[in-house]
């Protein structure tokens, strides 16, 4: 499933997948910047043809913004017009979002729900995560416990900025998604970017893997690749050398200093030893 | 090798249970789930039950390495497991291996071997007789004694009062409110259900305001040969604070560096101070080395700084900055630490003398990045640093001492 979608995917992380879908838990993906931990969501969203609803965190994320809010605005009015007769609690007064929605009945089966780099939420919308997450609900005061019919498909993710507790974590099925190696890397980069030659495909995942060992402030990451090879086949290069590289590695590096190592000489030399282990396999 | 299908529950149990003693928290909901798990997957394939395990149980990325080895060692010999249930024999013999172990692959071999680890080398604790209780006038006395002058009765007693020692940190805006009588902005929310109660009039209209929160406190204490006679001390204060966290800070992450970085933040959990300076004293082996200051905040910029300063931190750097080489690293790695950080606090023991001038090179490159520099060598010094946070340092000694620079 995972594969047909363009998302490959190593024997372990399906296996996972295979998990969470059987005993509805939620994966807890954990890993450097991207190494592909949202796109494992919009994958199975996609493959599995369910709705994805994705909840981006930050700090003082809270229930208003992920759960639900009340249309102030309207139970004003009608409380003004209705004398107290209507419950001005009513559900055509709520305003959903996306942890509700996700507890919500969907016409293609329970969706997806993504809460992107829960790393960016405080301690306090965690503690609250443990209630939707164990048992699927979510309370609204002045409703009651909304729970979910069929527990929607849950994916977290972090990108390790900070801790995330382990009471939450023990919830969740963890996985920690590492960098690629060069046969796995060459596989994403041939289903992504078909388009890339595939010389230029062996030079650049080459470059790249060599690149990971240097010591940087922050090393790629395959979507810094799959970047990499569009600019690349955007600007027509055949074959990378120290020129092409200097111009597009705005593309791979994001941080002055690692530009200013690696253009300062280090381009170069990674190169040359590609070329060598190139002849030396010949 | 495989164990029969009626006895791998048992086994699991027991792996969670040799897994325990590698130091990899398990609980028994986890294990639980775990035998749930592993019935879904199917026991048929080695690489499938190994992610079913380890997708169960481990919930922290340090832990994966010894999750990895216990699991390598455990489900290739069952011997290991005989061995673990009855106890009988004391040494085990591990299968031969080439290499030289990897840390993880040793803790996890000990783990196996015996029941709780082997007892580590203990430095013998000095065995003071002395008072618990020091009454005020002793400890009057010390505050303005230079850590390095006391004895070993006195320096007990400063311990002791660096324990009640409390730092005021500015608070910042947070993202959450509360109410506020005072406040601008209405709490629709709170103001309609009032407004029900009163049959539909806002009478009262309720204010929120965010509320204050607290900023994160990070350690990085320098342990080299020139600073001994504090780094200890320093130790404590930093113990006593990681204590008291969620008082006036949120979280405290410590750091020490001599020659090399090392993250005392877990060991500064434990409770009771003396067990916590000893688990710190055999985790990290550069105390009284060199120093190397550029290139240990440089690891730490790199490998803990976007981790621990992702949410809005006070740094205190303890050290006496006397760096010999790597001048112009150390000149780019304190801009890098300071650009990353609410306040940059420089606690420099050698302000203890009156005449101190920024003389030595290391001294001049980090003083500019700083946003303070106040003295840390007696408890009148670190009783200043905690009450002067957040209305401000008197003793503050950067804008006297960049006046030298010039």
């Amino acid at each position: 499933m995972l594969a047909s979608e363009g998302y490959v995917a190593d024997r372990s992380l399906a296996t996972l997948t295979y998990l969470s879908l059987t005993l509805n838990r939620p994966i807890f993906l954990e890993g450097e910047a991207g190494v592909g931990k949202t796109e494992l969501a919009k994958v199975i969203a996609k493959g599995l043809g369910r709705d994805l609803i994705r909840l981006q965190c930050y700090e003082g994320l809270d229930t208003a913004t992920s759960v639900y809010e009340w249309n102030f605005a309207a139970q004003m009015l009608a409380m003004r017009d209705g004398a107290g007769g209507e419950d001005i609690y009513d559900e055509k007064y709520l305003i959903k979002r996306a942890l509700l929605q996700a507890v919500e009945p969907h016409a293609s089966g329970p969706p997806v729900l993504l809460i992107d780099e829960i790393d960016r939420a405080d301690a306090p919308f965690e503690a609250f995560l443990l209630e939707a997450l164990s048992d699927f609900q979510v309370t609204v005061p002045e409703l009651g416990v909304i729970k979910a019919q069929e527990p929607p498909i849950v994916i977290l993710t972090s990108n390790r900025t900070r801790e995330v507790h382990d009471a939450l974590k023990r919830r969740c099925l963890y996985h920690w998604v590492d960098f690629p190696d060069f046969d796995r890397e060459m596989e994403i980069l041939t289903a992504r970017v078909p388009e890339a030659k595939q010389a230029l495909s062996l030079e650049l995942v080459a470059f790249i893997q060599k690149l990971r060992k240097e010591d940087m402030f922050k090393r790629p990451g395959l979507a810094e690749t799959l970047d990499w090879a569009k600019c690349l086949v955007a600007l027509d290069v055949v074959a990378l050398s120290p020129d092409v590289i200097t111009d597009t590695i705005g593309a791979v590096l994001k941080y002055q200093d690692d530009i200013a190592k690696i253009t300062g000489g280090a381009a170069a030399r990674i190169l040359e030893q590609i070329k060598q282990d190139m002849q030396a396999l010949q | 090798m495989t164990p029969t299908a009626g006895t791998l529950p048992d086994n699991i149990v027991y792996f969670a249970r040799a897994l325990r003693r590698a130091g990899v928290p398990v609980g028994t909901a986890q294990i639980l789930e775990a035998l749930r798990a592993v019935q879904a997957v199917g026991f048929t394939n080695r690489i499938d039950f190994h992610t079913t395990l380890r997708a169960m149980i481990v919930t922290r990325a340090e832990h994966l390495q010894v999750f990895d080895q216990v699991f390598s060692m455990f489900w290739r010999d069952p011997e290991f497991l005989e061995n673990m249930i009855t106890n009988l024999l004391p040494v085990i013999t591990v299968p031969p291996v080439d290499r030289p172990l990897k840390p993880a692959q040793s803790r996890a071999a000990e783990a196996m071997a015996d029941g709780g680890g082997k007892p580590r080398q203990m430095p013998e604790q000095e065995q003071l007789d002395i008072d618990a209780q020091f009454s005020h006038s002793n400890v009057e006395k010390l505050t303005q004694k230079d850590f390095d002058a006391m004895t070993a009765a006195e320096i007990r007693a400063a311990e002791t009062a660096i324990r009640t020692m409390w730092l005021n940190l500015p608070k910042f805006r947070g993202r959450r409110y509360g109410l506020a009588p005072n406040a601008v902005q209405i709490d629709r929310r709170i103001a309609l259900q009032r407004a029900r109660r009163s049959g539909g009039e806002m009478i009262h209209l309720p204010k929120r305001r965010a509320k204050p929160r607290s900023l994160n406190l990070v350690v990085l204490s320098d342990i080299s040969g020139s600073m001994t006679s504090y780094s200890r001390m320093m130790m404590h204060f930093v113990h006593s604070m990681a204590q008291a966290q969620g008082q006036s800070w949120a979280a405290v992450h410590g750091f020490t560096f001599g020659t090399r970085l090392h993250n005392i933040s877990p060991l500064l959990t434990l409770r009771d101070p003396d067990a916590a300076l000893r688990a710190i004293g055999t985790h990290v082996c550069d105390w009284e080395g060199g120093t190397r200051i550029a290139s240990s905040l440089g690891s730490f910029n790199r490998h803990w700084a976007r981790r621990v300063l992702s949410t809005p931190s006070v740094v205190l750097l303890i050290t006496d900055g006397l760096e010999r080489d790597g001048i112009v690293q150390l000149e780019a790695e304190m801009a890098r630490l300071a650009l990353q950080t609410r306040e940059l606090i420089w606690l420099n023991p050698l302000l203890r003398w009156d005449q101190f001038s920024p003389q030595a090179a290391g001294i001049r490159t980090m003083l500019p990045h700083v946003s303070s520099f106040v003295a840390c060598h007696n408890l009148d010094s670190l009783q200043e640093l905690s009450d002067g946070l957040r209305t401000g340092l008197r003793a503050d000694h950067k804008n006297r001492l960049m006046g030298l620079l010039k």
